[in-house]
């Protein structure tokens, strides 16, 4: 067995879930949403894959692609500025007669052009609403060393109702293939879940897509995974890092949350597996005499002279002299004013809060606010 | 390759900048950390990048490997070009013979060919030893103006403060009719900040003279600038105003650092149409833990902090544990404070770790003689054991 990273295709879908979290997803994908203070969901994926040696990724975008566009640049951030592959952000392939596509076979249909082209002899697909850090060497090795036509990466734990409801689980026999896919279906219980990352020689995948697409059949899940469990040797690779799946804006609120205790930080950003994004030379934060921050996480380019509790502040926010922030999301150039108190509320982007206000909202149901909103 | 460029710039990166001691004994005094997540570089090159002129060179021979590593293609300052960029420029060995830069004039002289690659008009010499906002396009305007052959921008200093510094004396029009280097008794307070400007032609008769002048010790200070107003070139003195500070002693790094706290202060960090560009890391938002307290401080990424924190600089992946106190102090990038060790009135180097208990500086109240007063320095990579004492003005290079 002998095998390269080099050789390993990732393939990213910016958009899908995007209906899973409305409000963020508005005006941008999945993949550019902001998270964790001065990154954005795709990043760890990207800096995944490439910190596992892999150097040609291609992203899948369906709509509202701008910001992502913008985020990714020239992709030098992440090393993917090359003269041979690096990224590629692969949009709808506009046919008079298409539509959109509406499954994920359909997108890599679209895609299938720069699949062909790519000479590499691997794929790693998977989706961007993962905060995670994948080591893909490893996953490529068992993969290989299993013989396995597909391996999806799984992981073990209780789940609920709500988890199960748009998740894909998994009942797997004891050498790890897998025997029957349950798709979508409320089911609490403790299960191996699928974090919708799958490996698949590019062949395969290539008939897979010209055999099924042909016969309306576009859906991943239900239609490779679920009806070809017999026919071919589809595998779990069990993940046992840090992970959280973002599936709605409490998630998101959650997953943001989970930051705050430095022992998960140290696990999703590694010293030796740091996760990389674009960058825009903010000087560092500053705390201000009547500043008290505790058990917060602030990016650079913050100005705060007000309280700050439990909360995560993005690049450039401004916390006014007397003002208030706790359990709160502020993203990148919020400003809070004078003498406002603000409790569990996420704003967008560039939302301006004015002075001597009081916004807050229950615990366990953030309020959000728009990107560019002035109150 | 048509290469073309109207001014180039040549920075003086090679000095070893002895006065800082330890933070200097492995790295070049242009690649000290500064105000949290800069180096001292990031100042002068920002400058040029934001000035509009995109082809630097920068001169190194003391301890270059963090610098060469940190400025890379110069890709973080938009200096990854096709035509021009940032070139780092070493000494070099020649068919006449290997040689060490001997002097600011010589490490210039040493480089023609370089300038000459571009064709120049005018060369912009620039030292990466101060903290400072110039627009050099500025600069450049008024050297135009007034058909200059160098123009050295100058900065109105204290009387008492004027003999550290070159002194200019000039006309009306501010053209220069005396230059003393760190004259005893200064007969102005123009101080020269180190940036020059002069017509290339004329600049590279001046170098290739002065090289050929046994006895000359190949200094722009005490060679060049002397010999062009003994042969009655146009220099002029380009006024300055606004913040402008040199960084080369313990004491004046530590200013510096203070400064960027101060609300009164002119240096703005924050003015997005004047940013200042340094080779951003990848890290994390810092984190303030649940006992932390934080007043009048700057922050960066990387950080986890859990401990006291006052009127202090705190750079990049720096580790403060609860109940540890940190108070009128620079923590270079990557420091560890540990559990119950108190910092004032310090620097702690790059990847230092404080062990607890461990008590570094004092403040200057607390000292009975205000003449043992200083800041307190712990060098780059130095471990302070538990319960270990560092003075006020002690240096420490090793492990203690």
């Amino acid at each position: 067995m002998s095998y390269n990273m080099t050789n390993v295709l990732g393939i990213l879908f910016a958009n899908s879930h995007d209906e899973l979290l409305p409000e963020l997803s508005s005006n941008r994908t999945m993949a550019s949403i902001p998270f964790g203070g001065r990154f954005r969901l795709i990043d760890f994926q990207l800096s995944g894959m490439v910190n596992s040696g892999m150097t040609t990724v291609g992203v899948i975008t369906k709509s509202n692609y701008q910001s992502l566009l913008d985020h990714i640049g020239s992709a030098r951030h992440w090393d993917l500025a090359r003269s041979d592959g690096g990224l590629t952000i692969l949009p709808p392939y506009g046919r008079v007669d298409s539509g959109l596509y509406t499954g994920k076979l359909e997108a890599l249909m679209g895609a299938l052009g720069y699949i062909k082209k790519v000479p590499c002899e691997y794929v790693v697909v998977s989706d961007c609403n993962l905060v995670i850090n994948v080591d893909y060497s490893k996953l490529i090795e068992t993969h290989i060393g299993s013989g396995a036509d597909i391996t999806c990466v799984v992981a073990s734990g209780k789940f609920t109702d709500k988890e199960t409801a748009n998740s894909v689980t998994f009942e797997v026999d004891e050498t790890g293939r897998i025997r029957e896919t349950v798709i979508n279906r409320a089911r609490a219980g403790e299960y191996k879940m699928g974090l919708n990352i799958f490996i698949i020689k590019k062949q395969l995948l290539i008939d897979l897509i010209c055999d099924l697409i042909p016969r309306g059949k576009y859906n991943f899940d239900r239609d490779v995974l679920q009806a070809m469990t017999d026919k071919l040797n589809i595998r779990a690779y069990e993940y046992t890092g840090y992970y959280s799946r973002i599936s709605s804006l409490e998630s998101y609120y959650d997953a943001s949350m989970e930051l705050l205790d430095p022992e998960k930080l140290g696990k999703l950003i590694l010293k030796k597996r740091p996760v990389y994004t674009k960058v825009r030379d903010d000087a560092p934060s500053k705390y201000g005499l009547s500043s008290s921050v505790s058990n917060s996480m602030v990016a650079d380019g913050c100005v705060i002279d007000g309280v700050v509790e439990n909360s995560i502040l993005f690049r450039g926010v401004r916390v006014s002299k007397g003002a208030v922030v706790k359990n709160c999301i502020l993203m990148q150039d919020t400003v809070i004013g004078k003498s406002t108190e603000v409790s569990n509320i996420i704003t967008d982007k560039n939302v301006n809060i004015g002075d001597e206000l009081c916004i807050s909202s229950a615990k366990g149901s953030p309020l959000y606010i728009a990107k560019k909103r002035t109150l | 390759m048509y290469n073309k460029k109207e001014c180039v710039a040549m920075l003086l990166a090679g000095g070893q900048g002895s006065r800082l001691y330890a933070l200097t004994q492995n790295v070049a005094k242009p690649a000290v950390p500064y105000g949290g997540k800069y180096r001292i570089i990031d100042f002068p090159l920002s400058n040029c990048v934001n000035s509009g002129i995109d082809t630097v060179g920068v001169l190194t021979q003391y301890q270059p490997l963090v610098l060469n590593d940190y400025i890379g293609n110069g890709q973080a300052w938009n200096l990854d070009r096709i035509h021009g960029g940032v070139h780092i420029l070493p000494p070099y060995q020649s068919s006449s013979g290997a040689q060490w830069y001997e002097g600011t004039a010589n490490a210039i002289y040493q480089n023609l060919s370089f300038i000459d690659r571009y064709d120049p008009e005018y060369v912009v010499i620039l030292s990466g030893d101060h903290i400072y906002k110039m627009d050099y396009s500025d600069m450049l305007r008024f050297h135009k103006e007034k058909d200059a052959v160098c123009t050295i921008a100058v900065l109105n200093v204290e009387y008492e403060e004027a003999s550290r510094f070159g002194i200019m004396s000039t006309d009306e029009n501010d053209a220069i009719t005396k230059f003393v280097e760190k004259p005893k008794v200064p007969e102005s307070t123009l101080a020269s900040m180190g940036i020059y400007i002069f017509s290339y032609p004329t600049l590279k008769e001046y170098l290739i003279e002065n090289e050929n002048d046994k006895e000359a010790t190949k200094d722009f200070g005490k060679n060049i600038i002397p010999a062009l107003l003994e042969n009655k070139e146009k220099l002029y003195a380009y006024r300055f105003e606004g913040y402008w500070k040199d960084v080369g002693t313990i004491d004046s790094l530590w200013e510096a650092n203070m400064d960027l706290l101060s609300p009164t202060i002119s240096l703005d960090l924050y003015d997005p149409t004047w940013k200042i560009y340094s080779n951003n890391d990848s890290r994390a938002p810092h984190i303030i833990g649940k006992h932390a307290k934080i007043q009048n401080s700057m922050v960066t990424t990387g950080c986890v902090i859990d401990g006291s924190v006052e009127f202090s600089m705190i750079s990049g992946g720096v580790t403060i544990e609860e109940g540890a106190t940190v108070t009128d102090s620079i923590l270079m990038p990557g420091a560890t404070v540990k559990k119950g060790a108190v910092v004032e009135y310090s620097i702690i180097g790059e990847s230092s770790v404080i062990e607890s208990g461990a008590h570094i500086g004092t403040r200057p109240e607390d000292c009975e003689n205000r003449d043992e007063w200083g800041v307190a320095v712990v060098g780059h990579e130095v471990t302070v054991s538990a319960g270990a004492t560092v003075l006020p003005k002690q240096i420490i290079s090793h492990n203690i």
